[in-house]
């Protein structure tokens, strides 16, 4: 299967500080993955250089083969990337659907229209994303008071307009209630395996990652320490050290469980 | 050698007075967001009461004594406008208190007017500094050497101020984040008037302290405007040295350049301008302001819907009703409601950009005039056809606004607004100083319409054409595509980069289209005027155009042409009366306290709060 995203020696050093070093790694088509890590790992910077709102000091990123490595964000957008932001970014003065359909006029290239009436362009199509994402109910709200899993579902909306090849997804669950995750992460998964596109997402609830990702990754302090499947990583002493708290507790039970 | 020497010290007694109103300014700006248009009303005020307290106070003490005095009579009365007028507006949205600013602009003028008098004041000589000292055989008065001795002193102690002491630490936190330093416990409000104080204080000082070199007039408060925003903005936003280096230049080449140029004084300070802001963007002390670093104040604007069928049919109504007016009214009222459409139309462009686009341009006017321009030196130079020169109007003040846009958009929020004000400057003196050319102060007149229009009745009706067409045009372009597209850009950038908006390009058209929109408004009113003068490009106009969009309700789609029909039908009755500017700089200040969200927002508000109960909209 060959890689839809192939990153390679990522790097990004601001003034001396190195965030992100050296960081190397694909993602396979219809992959869900993980992205995990302790505050301050690197791993919204490495979201940024992949969709291009930072430009990486040094490293390449590929898109199906196709080098995309500093491109601008809207142009990154145009080769299939998606994106939602772990700190929400939408229309405040729109309403729900018509975010959607923002993003729906921008994949069609009709931001320019000056005849056409923007709240009656592609609204069916908006409305079915909102019914896949869950907000259908929803579509006539003003965005301004939505809550903020709501407007994290809108962002997943959004950034599937343009059918992507890649969803990039910043801590999608952030800010949901722990039921609201487990299905927002359902949801996900099920979207991943239906149109067969690949998601890279980063995630601080265990159990989320855990139950849902089919390869997880570890960044600790700028650097990959460890790259995996589910078990793999879950059993990983380095892993355990720096990212689970010193693991001493989690690797007590295990033994005893084990004896 | 000795004469460069003598000007090169003029030119540094001259900062003296620039510096101590721009940092003023760069103060109260950076702690309050505030953009003081009043400021300049603030130095004027530091004149005149420094010249009356001269007349009663002797000696060099009563000199020197004056001038501080003064000073701390202007702060003090800072302290009274923050308190009465801005105080209640800190919660209005984002640059809403400008207005209030402006409405104490038009008060000071009339209080100045009925205190001091119209006549111009010369200011009394320094006692003790009277003579002049030879430097290299040129005369230098020993004034300017205690000015040029003096401010290095006051940015010392200001410096010192603001990074050295406690208060200044509250002062720094504040200019960042001022949410914060009130959830320390400090208490903002007070943290604000002490800055207003400080500010206004300065101000008053600037103007005391160049009686005796410049005297005091009624103009001097928009006259000293543009200089100072310039130097705040050429020094850096917020940086003390930055203020007092772009003084010192500006007023150095402003010496040298009345000397060797004579005929481009006013352009060069603009050149320079957009020269050190095309090499550093941020001024030259200045930082980069870090996006959303001060956060949206007020609430996000509402969805806005296509009018419906109901609100179609009472303009439709209003529009016939309209049509009849010269049947039924006399002719002073045809050519009262020509100039209603043609502000109007201005307005709206400027709400085009302003309202849905979160531009804010300073320097709309130059369009206007820009627009107004390009048909009258058509028909004086080229004799043109009414047609062919009103048809290019809008196509010239829309190439200009491609141009200026393209430079101003490279910066964003208050650097974006202070450019657009120092390019429409550049436009307005190459006008002015231009004589040959542009006629200069004299205008250009005998610029009337073809035959079949030089009826008063005629071109009303040509006027509610274009113009009324022109806002409708604008207004439907809001529910377009690319109106969304530019309120997308405004609301949230990085989402519409992420989703393959260009942002900056979607603004620059949208400046572009607003341009050539209050280009045709200046077409529109030349013809039915017969004659334009310079000061259709002045500061003035433009900011006449920001105070009706944020009066009229900067977060609706109406509130531009709403506010515009109403403070041009107030001013034409207002005018009458001698101390008019009093009476409406009480009133814009009374719509600013009164009804926050503009006169359609506050409206649509009152409407809300009655008739609906739960639902979002209640959440207010």
């Amino acid at each position: 299967m060959s890689a839809v995203l192939d990153v390679s020696n990522l790097s990004k050093s601001f003034g001396g500080i190195d965030a992100v070093s050296n960081v190397s790694f694909s993602v396979a088509k219809a992959e869900l993955l993980a992205l995990i890590g302790p505050n301050g790992a690197g791993k919204t910077t490495c979201f940024n250089m992949l969709m291009g709102q930072t430009k990486p000091t040094s490293g390449t990123v590929k898109l199906n083969g196709e080098t995309i490595t500093g491109m601008q964000p809207r142009k990154v957008w145009r080769k299939g990337i998606g994106r939602t932001f772990q700190i929400t970014g939408t229309y405040a003065s729109m309403t729900v659907v018509e975010n959607v359909q923002m993003a729906l006029l921008s994949h069609h290239k009709r931001l320019f229209d000056l005849r056409a009436y923007a709240h009656k362009q592609y609204k069916s199509e908006a409305l079915a994303l909102l019914e896949l994402v869950g907000m259908q109910d929803q579509s006539e709200r003003a965005c301004a008071v939505l809550a903020y899993g709501d407007l994290k579902r809108l962002e997943l909306a959004i950034a599937l307009t343009h059918d992507p090849i890649l969803l990039l997804m910043d801590e999608p669950t952030a800010g949901m209630a722990p039921k609201e995750r487990i299905a927002l992460m359902q949801l996900t998964a099920d979207i991943v395996e239906q149109r067969q596109i690949s998601a890279l997402f980063t995630e601080h609830d265990m159990d989320v990652v855990f139950a849902h990702a089919h390869r997880v990754m570890v960044l600790n302090r700028g650097e990959l320490i460890a790259n995996g499947s589910v078990e793999e990583v879950r059993n990983n002493a380095q892993v355990q050290e720096v990212y689970l708290g010193g693991g001493s507790l989690y690797h007590d039970e295990e033994q005893e469980t084990r004896a | 050698m000795g004469l460069f020497v003598a000007q090169l010290l003029t030119g540094l007694a001259n900062a003296a007075a620039l510096f101590l109103v721009a940092s003023g300014l760069s103060l109260i700006f950076g702690v309050t967001r505030i953009v003081n248009f009043s400021h300049g009303s603030f130095y004027m005020l530091g004149a005149f009461i420094g010249y009356s307290l001269m007349q009663v106070l002797p000696g060099a003490i009563g000199f020197w004594g004056s001038i501080l005095l003064a000073g701390l009579a202007v702060g003090l009365i800072g302290v009274v406008v923050e308190l009465l007028v801005l105080r209640p507006v800190y919660k209005a949205p984002e640059l809403f208190q400008l207005v209030a600013t402006f409405g104490v602009i038009l008060v000071i003028q009339d209080l100045a007017l009925m205190i001091w008098g119209a006549e111009d004041v010369l200011g009394p000589r320094a006692p003790g500094l009277k003579g002049i000292v030879r430097i290299m055989g040129e005369p230098v008065p020993k004034f300017d050497l205690a000015l040029i001795a003096i401010t290095p002193f006051v940015l010392f102690a200001l410096w010192y101020l603001i990074s050295r002491t406690r208060v200044g630490v509250l002062v720094r936190a504040a200019t960042q984040d001022r949410e914060m330093v009130g959830a320390l416990g400090v208490n903002q409000s007070w943290l604000f008037t002490g800055v207003f104080f400080l500010g206004a204080a300065l101000a008053g000082l600037g103007g005391a302290i160049q009686l005796p070199k410049g005297g005091a007039d009624l103009l001097m408060d928009f006259n000293i405007l543009a200089s100072i925003f310039v130097v705040v903005v050429i020094g850096g936003m917020g940086s003390l040295p930055g203020a007092y280096i772009a003084a010192v230049l500006i007023s150095v080449l402003n010496v040298f350049g009345v000397a060797y140029i004579p005929q481009s004084t006013l352009v060069l300070m603009f050149v320079v301008m957009a020269v050190v802001l095309t090499v550093r963007p941020y001024g030259l002390l200045g930082r980069e302001e870090v996006a959303g670093e001060h956060g949206q104040v007020g609430e996000p604007d509402k969805p806005i819907k296509p009018a419906g069928w109901m609100a179609r049919i009472i303009v439709l109504i209003f529009l016939v009703a309209l049509g009849f007016l010269p049947f039924v009214a006399e002719p002073f009222f045809t050519i009262l409601a020509t100039d209603v459409i043609v502000f109007c139309l201005f307005a709206a462009s400027l709400h085009f950009i302003l309202g849905l686009g979160g531009l804010v341009s300073f320097g709309h006017a130059a369009y206007f005039g820009g627009g107004a321009y390009v048909a009258a030196l058509l028909v004086n130079y080229a004799n043109s056809p009414m047609e062919l020169a009103f048809l290019l109007a809008p196509i010239g003040a829309g190439l200009l606004a491609v141009i200026i846009g393209w430079l101003c958009l490279r910066l964003s929020g208050v650097y974006f607004a202070m450019l657009t004000l120092a390019l429409a400057q550049l436009v307005w003196s190459l006008v002015f100083q231009w004589d040959e050319f542009t006629g200069g102060d004299d205008g250009l007149v005998d610029i009337w319409p073809s035959a079949y229009l030089s009826d008063s009745t005629a071109y009303f009706y040509f006027t509610m054409v274009f113009g009324i067409g022109g806002i409708l045009l604008l207004r439907h372009m809001a529910h377009t595509p690319f109106g969304y597209a530019l309120r997308a850009s405004r609301d949230s950038v990085r989402q519409a980069e992420a989703t393959g908006i260009n942002t900056k390009r979607v603004q620059w058209v949208a400046f572009s289209i607003a341009g050539a929109f209050a280009g045709l408004a200046g077409g529109l009113f030349v013809f039915s005027k017969g004659s334009i003068f310079p000061v259709e490009l002045e500061i003035a106009k433009s900011f006449d155009g920001l105070i009706v969009v944020f009066l009229g309700g900067v977060k609706t789609l109406s509130g531009g042409v709403v506010g515009a029909a109403a403070l041009t039908l107030v001013q034409d009755y207002i005018t009458r009366f001698e101390y008019w500017r009093l009476a409406l700089g009480l009133l814009i200040i009374a719509v600013v306290i009164i009804a926050p969200k503009g006169i359609v927002g506050s409206i649509n508000a009152l409407f809300r709060y009655r008739f609906t109960r739960g639902g979002d909209e209640v959440k207010e």
